[in-house]
């Protein structure tokens, strides 16, 4: 599939800021299931942007500028095309040997209550991948998928007591349940294009991916229930949200900050279709 | 357990280094020694040499109860710590070097992956990157115990931030002042050329792109860091300024201190600020002692942090445990210092033996620091063994178990008069461009309850000066 994004984080400050320092993880790889065939970032106003690669391999840009900035927009336009792999992973710059991600981060620690749970769910599933499949199956039922708009995430912990959470959250139950049964698992943020007609789709969206000794790393979106087919692009991925979130800033001065998120990923048509 | 002691060694005989000193001990005037107690005292709440206690509602700074008879070795005795301690910092340093780099360790099987690549102090972003000169623990604090005449062990290798050394300093300083006449009667290395070395080592660590003459400052959580007076005594010491996280400015990759007369671009800064709070971009989100991109510039070369990030992961108490392998693995020699002989509670038969022992051991979580969450078994109650007996069962990787060691003691003035009291040394060793260097001794703290091995400032203990005799 042919997928169009596009994407606009615009920040509006009341009191101009003096500073603005960001660390964007909005650029997506080429692997086996994914291609980039255009792809811009443009802040709207002038600035220094660097571009590097972070420990997972993600293509990260600093960007800098000096104020007075009263308003700060980045654009993000593209074109991916996509292939359906069932949501196996391969192909990619993997530079991190799977075992770190095992480790227990700040948003996917757990309580007695979510190892319980994980051990419930995979028990009675034989392979390591049916045991993936039967916790995805039991994260998806426990959690009711939230939009995003305005809220932030909680972790792992607080998230499946709540219930309900957004879907960077429901990623991070599944990691620490993956985790607690011994499977390296890694946040993955990524767009999802509304062609499929996932209950989770249009959009940014986020979900894991576990690492299996026969396949490699596999995606499981538990908020659409599904391995990640080709309506999912994939741009970064962490130990959690924190390590691969698409914006992290700070600023001097900028009080009253006020953001607006803009994103629409959809199978291109006309001449996209063609490019 | 008769532990050996720093005066009379194992019996009755008094070791030679402290026959000025015992003579002294003898020939002064009880009150006179109360005099110079009170007024050791009077110089340290003078100087405001204090620190915090974490979870102490009564206080928020406290003074470290200095002892006034100094613990004193001899100096064939440093001689071979020392050479010790170089080995133990180099092969630190090439362990950091490695396990960011080739991993040659992990590959020839000397520690296993695991507990480096799921460590939280195993910083990613590190990996293959080159630090300035590479060193990366420029500023180590080795904790070693003695058990007899020959034999000191390292208890803990502290390669993050390791404070205490401006106790070490102002040791030294109150005791010139009370007891010239020791002074007088002893030939005692000097110990007042730290901070020289410090700034030699922090100004040989500049990236190679800074001026001859490379800005330096002091990197401070704040005030409210149980450190913060060292921080600011170092600053002080060294000529440089002392900042907080809002002093600092990155753009473009560099980084800039505020200034009355506007940014100065800082090539090499001397953190005291742990790894997580260091750049809300990279690390902790919520950390506000941070400087926003300062890892971004640490990368770019355009700064050196001392110690670099993520020296963590040499220090942990579990891989510790390896740290006689790893010596030989990386500098070929036979450790010269010994390891505490330790117990790996992630090894199934290892924690069955700890679970049968704990009454008899010393049990650690393998990231605590400080002597919190730890248990010393003979000194703790049915209750305590209990819950971490608990523990164990249901986190044995977070543990390492260890037997009780027999420190050394060393006469110190209590109550009663002068009594026995266990003692270790934390000396200070720097790792530079152009090599180590190390102080001669360190500081000595002092268990001062009677019987008690726990010699933490953050749980009681207190500190003496210490003196390598020069002959």
């Amino acid at each position: 599939m042919r997928i169009r994004i596009a994407h606009a984080i615009s920040y509006d400050y009341a009191e101009p800021a003096r500073h603005i320092t960001q660390v964007l993880r909005l650029t997506p790889r080429d692997h086996d299931g994914q291609h980039v065939m255009s792809w811009r970032i443009e802040p709207s106003i002038d600035g220094r942007l660097r571009a590097s690669r972070d420990a997972h391999g993600n293509i990260v840009h600093s960007f800098y500028a000096d104020g007075p900035i009263s308003s700060l927009a980045i654009r993000i336009e593209g074109v991916i095309e996509t292939i359906d792999l069932a949501g196996v992973v391969r192909g990619g710059l993997e530079q991190v040997p799977c075992e770190v991600y095992r480790r227990d981060t700040l948003l996917t620690g757990r309580d007695d209550a979510l190892c319980r749970f994980a051990a419930d769910a995979a028990a009675g599933a034989g392979t390591p991948l049916s045991q993936m499949h039967a916790l995805m199956a039991a994260v998806g039922e426990h959690m009711t998928c939230v939009e995003a708009s305005g809220r932030s995430g909680i972790g792992a912990t607080a998230a499946f007591a709540a219930g309900e959470a957004i879907a960077q959250d429901i990623a991070h139950v599944f990691m620490a349940g993956a985790r607690h049964l011994g499977m390296p698992a890694r946040y993955v943020s990524g767009y999802v294009a509304a062609a499929g007609g996932l209950p989770h789709g249009d959009g940014a969206h986020a979900w894991a991916e576990v690492h299996l000794d026969d396949y490699g790393w596999i995606g499981f979106d538990c908020a659409n229930g599904l391995c990640p087919i080709d309506t999912h692009v994939r741009v970064a991925v962490g130990l959690d949200y924190a390590d691969a979130a698409p914006v992290r800033g700070s600023r001097q001065g900028g009080e009253g900050e006020t953001l607006n998120v803009l994103v629409r990923a959809v199978a291109a048509e006309g001449r996209f279709a063609n490019q | 357990m008769v532990a050996f002691d720093e005066m009379t060694g194992s019996g009755a005989e008094l070791r030679s280094a402290y026959s000025a000193l015992d003579r002294w001990l003898k020939d002064t005037p009880a009150e006179t020694l109360a005099l110079r107690r009170s007024q050791a005292e009077l110089f340290f709440r003078r100087i405001g040499i204090t620190f915090a206690v974490y979870g102490d509602a009564e206080s928020t700074e406290r003074l470290i109860p200095f002892d006034i008879i100094p613990r004193v070795l001899t100096k064939p005795e440093w001689i071979k710590l020392e050479a010790g301690l170089r080995q133990r910092v180099t092969a630190l340093n090439m362990f950091l070097a490695d396990v960011y780099g080739p991993k040659e360790c992990l590959k020839a099987g000397i520690i296993p992956p695991d507990l480096v690549y799921r460590n939280a102090c195993y910083q990613l972003e590190m990996v293959d990157f080159k630090v300035p000169h590479g060193i990366y623990c420029h500023i180590a604090g080795i904790d070693v115990v003695r058990v007899d005449a020959d034999t000191f062990y390292v208890l803990e290798d502290n390669a993050r931030t390791p404070s205490g050394v401006s106790y070490m300093m102002e040791n030294r300083e109150v005791m010139l002042r009370l007891f010239p006449e020791l002074f007088a009667t002893h030939r005692i290395a000097p110990v007042d050329n730290y901070p020289d070395q410090l700034l030699a080592t922090l100004r040989s660590v500049a990236p190679r792109s800074a001026p001859s003459d490379p800005t330096i400052c002091l990197l401070t959580p704040g005030q409210y860091n149980s450190a913060f007076y060292e921080h600011s005594f170092l600053a002080d010491k060294l000529g440089v300024e002392l900042v907080e996280g809002s002093d600092l400015l990155v753009k473009d990759d560099v980084v800039y201190m505020r200034t009355t007369q506007g940014p100065k671009r800082v090539d090499v800064i001397y953190r005291r600020i742990d790894d997580d709070f260091l750049d809300p971009l990279v690390f902790r989100g919520d950390s506000v002692l941070g400087v926003p991109g300062i890892v971004g510039a640490y990368k770019a070369g355009n700064v050196t942090l001392a110690n670099a990030i993520g020296t963590g992961v040499s220090d942990d108490k579990a891989v510790y445990s390896y740290m006689p392998e790893i010596v030989k693995f990386f500098t070929g020699e036979e450790p010269i210092l010994k390891n505490v002989p330790t117990w790996r509670c992630r090894e199934p038969e290892a924690n069955a033996y700890v679970l049968d022992n704990l009454e008899n051991l010393v049990v650690k979580e393998v990231n605590g620091s400080g002597g919190y969450g730890m248990l010393v078994g003979p000194h703790a109650n049915k209750a305590q063994i209990e819950s971490f007996r608990h523990k164990l069962k249901a986190q044995p990787d977070g543990f390492i178990a260890q037997p009780t060691l027999a420190l050394s003691t060393c006469p110190t003035f209590v109550a009663s008069g002068v009594a026995p009291r266990h003692v270790d040394l934390r000396p200070y060793v720097l790792s530079g461009a152009n090599g180590i260097s190390c102080v001669p001794g360190g500081l000595t703290r002092v268990a001062l309850k009677e019987g008690s091995l726990v010699v933490n400032s953050s749980q009681g203990g207190g500190t003496k000066d210490t003196w390598v005799l020069d002959a």
